[in-house]
């Protein structure tokens, strides 16, 4: 284990030393709560700690299961911290962070962060028009742009005109993620090859994206256990080191319609990643898997841009030759991510990134040591580095 | 009833709901005039609005007229799942207009062949990055709604 410095306090002093999951579906028949104490117990099982010695939570402000609920659910002992994260998918990373940091300060000894969300048979957020933000939908939805996906377009298709993009690049990625669900039994798209004829003749969603740039809707939950790295070393599994956290909110930065600034294709990646790699003693090319959130294609090139693994501009090309491939420059979303394992506001990708670090993932990186996993580009976002 | 269930237009669009901040914009839109709030106290304009300055910290703003000409710097083409009212019409678009006298200021809109033609009513040709256009104050649902027609030169 590396020296811990006075500059870096976080660094590697926790470690994730549970994962659980339930099945991914585009329906499932419980409850968001119950499947968040099935995922919960399953990380504590995995870790081998007793639920109550759980004493800290942390989780998406969309969360709909509260702390009280899960705590009294699986029978938590006396909680001394919790904490929410805000902006949908770009809170998945933070919630290991705050935990990490807790822990390292003190506030507490056994954290547990989670994520359960039937959004496969629930409604789509963006048919409640009563609930959107009045600030920026005064601005862009009575124009018709609506949803997510159309709100990422418009970036796309800049990103596309400025930098020479192609809809194969974001094949390369969708066809990345599908492949290794392929190898992915409890992923949703285990059985569904992708081939560039499907991708081309897909419906358009909002162009110019199409059915196959957009993630799963998926019911399922997942969870994390986090302890000092001290205890992690007892634990039932091998350790997966807490190296890096980041938060990124950048200045005058707008949100998923970041269209008022100098640069809108630069997005709160670029910033997270500046904290990142600040406090880390390795940089992107020691970077042996990368678990990238995924939501939508085009987010995959902005961010191996924001992260350093190439110049502006250049992520699209990155994308070419297999390099997002395994045995390419750097494996992409090895469980199939939100484009194809399932879409649970990118929690999925963190426990992925720590099967990887154990060896156990089903499209494993041969002696991967090292994993960047991301939140949602494009909002206020979050970012971890992980090490084995 | 809520501000956003009267949003809801006969048609099935979305007026806009604006908060104090917005209000003035789409005021002076109602008189067929497109203005961009700026600092009175260091003339740095800035959008959406917002109660000061993030450069000066200024409280005191006004609204500076703009030509209401911009070039389109990206669009897309939603098709369905859409809500009702924009299904209808789809795939229309939706332009984001860089403003000709302020730079970094980009309006989200609709381009349309002209002022009162639906969403779905430009020509293709017309709709690419870096066309010239043009402000429209079409009414939806007694607010104007700035739109964007292709500026002929």
């Amino acid at each position: 284990m590396a020296m811990r410095t006075t500059a870096a306090p976080l660094k590697d002093a926790t470690a994730i030393v549970g994962i659980g999951q339930t099945p991914f579906a585009k329906q499932l028949p419980e409850s968001e709560k119950t499947l968040a104490c099935r995922a919960i117990l399953a990380a504590l099982d995995d870790a081998g700690i007793a639920p109550s010695e759980v004493d800290a939570f942390a989780s998406y402000t969309m969360e709909e299961t509260d702390e009280v609920e899960v705590a009294k659910s699986i029978g938590a002992g006396d909680v001394t911290f919790f904490s929410r994260v805000g902006y949908g998918g770009g809170g998945s990373c933070a919630t290991v962070a705050h935990l990490a940091a807790a822990i390292t300060t003190g506030q507490a000894t056994v954290g547990v962060a989670w994520r359960s969300r039937k959004r496969g048979s629930g409604p789509r957020p963006w048919r409640n028009t009563q609930a959107q933000l009045p600030t920026p939908a005064q601005w862009t939805r009575p124009y018709g742009l609506l949803r997510p996906v159309d709100e990422i377009a418009m970036l796309a298709r800049r990103y596309m005109h400025e930098y020479g993009a192609t809809r194969d690049h974001f094949f390369n990625v969708a066809l990345a993620c599908r492949n290794r669900a392929n190898q992915n039994p409890a992923a949703i798209m285990y059985d569904r090859p992708l081939t560039r004829e499907m991708y081309m003749t897909s419906r358009w969603i909002s162009e110019p994206l199409c059915l196959f740039d957009n993630c799963l809707e998926t019911d399922g939950a997942l969870a994390c256990v986090v302890v000092p790295a001290e205890r992690a070393r007892d634990c039932r599994a091998a350790p997966v080191y807490i190296h890096s956290v980041a938060q990124a909110l950048p200045a005058q930065h707008h949100g998923m319609v970041n269209y008022w600034t100098e640069s809108p294709l630069t997005g709160p990646s670029w910033t997270a990643a500046r904290h990142l790699w600040k406090h880390a003693d390795f940089g992107p090319c020691d970077v042996h898997v990368a678990q990238i959130y995924d939501a939508f294609t085009p987010l995959i090139p902005l961010s191996l841009e924001g992260y350093g693994f190439c110049g502006r501009g250049e992520g699209a090309a990155f994308t070419e030759g297999g390099a997002l491939e395994l045995g390419g420059r750097l494996p992409l979303n090895t469980g199939g991510g939100g484009l194809s394992e399932a879409y649970v506001h990118g929690f999925n990708l963190i426990n992925e990134g720590v099967r990887q670090l154990r060896g156990s993932s089903t499209a494993q990186v041969p002696g991967a040591a090292t994993c960047l996993v991301t939140a949602g580009e494009g909002v206020p976002t979050s970012a971890l580095l992980l090490r084995s | 009833m809520s501000p956003m269930m009267r949003a809801t237009t006969d048609n099935g669009l979305l007026a806009p709901v604006p908060d104090a901040d917005g209000a003035p914009f789409w005021d002076f839109a109602a008189r067929g005039e497109l203005r961009i709030q700026i600092c009175s106290d260091c003339r740095e304009p800035r959008f959406p609005p917002r109660p000061c300055c993030p450069k000066c910290h200024s409280f005191t703003s006004s609204w500076r007229l703009t030509s209401g000409t911009g070039h389109i710097w990206s669009y897309v083409r939603p098709h369905p799942p859409l809500l009702p009212g924009y299904a209808a019409h789809a795939p229309y678009n939706v332009v984001l207009v860089e403003l000709a006298d302020a730079p970094g200021i980009r309006l989200v809109g609709n381009l349309v062949a002209s002022p009162d033609a639906e969403i779905d009513s430009a020509a293709p040709e017309d709709l690419r990055i870096g066309a010239a256009v043009r402000a429209v104050f079409p009414r939806v649902q007694g607010m104007a709604l700035p739109r964007w027609t292709p500026e002929r030169s």
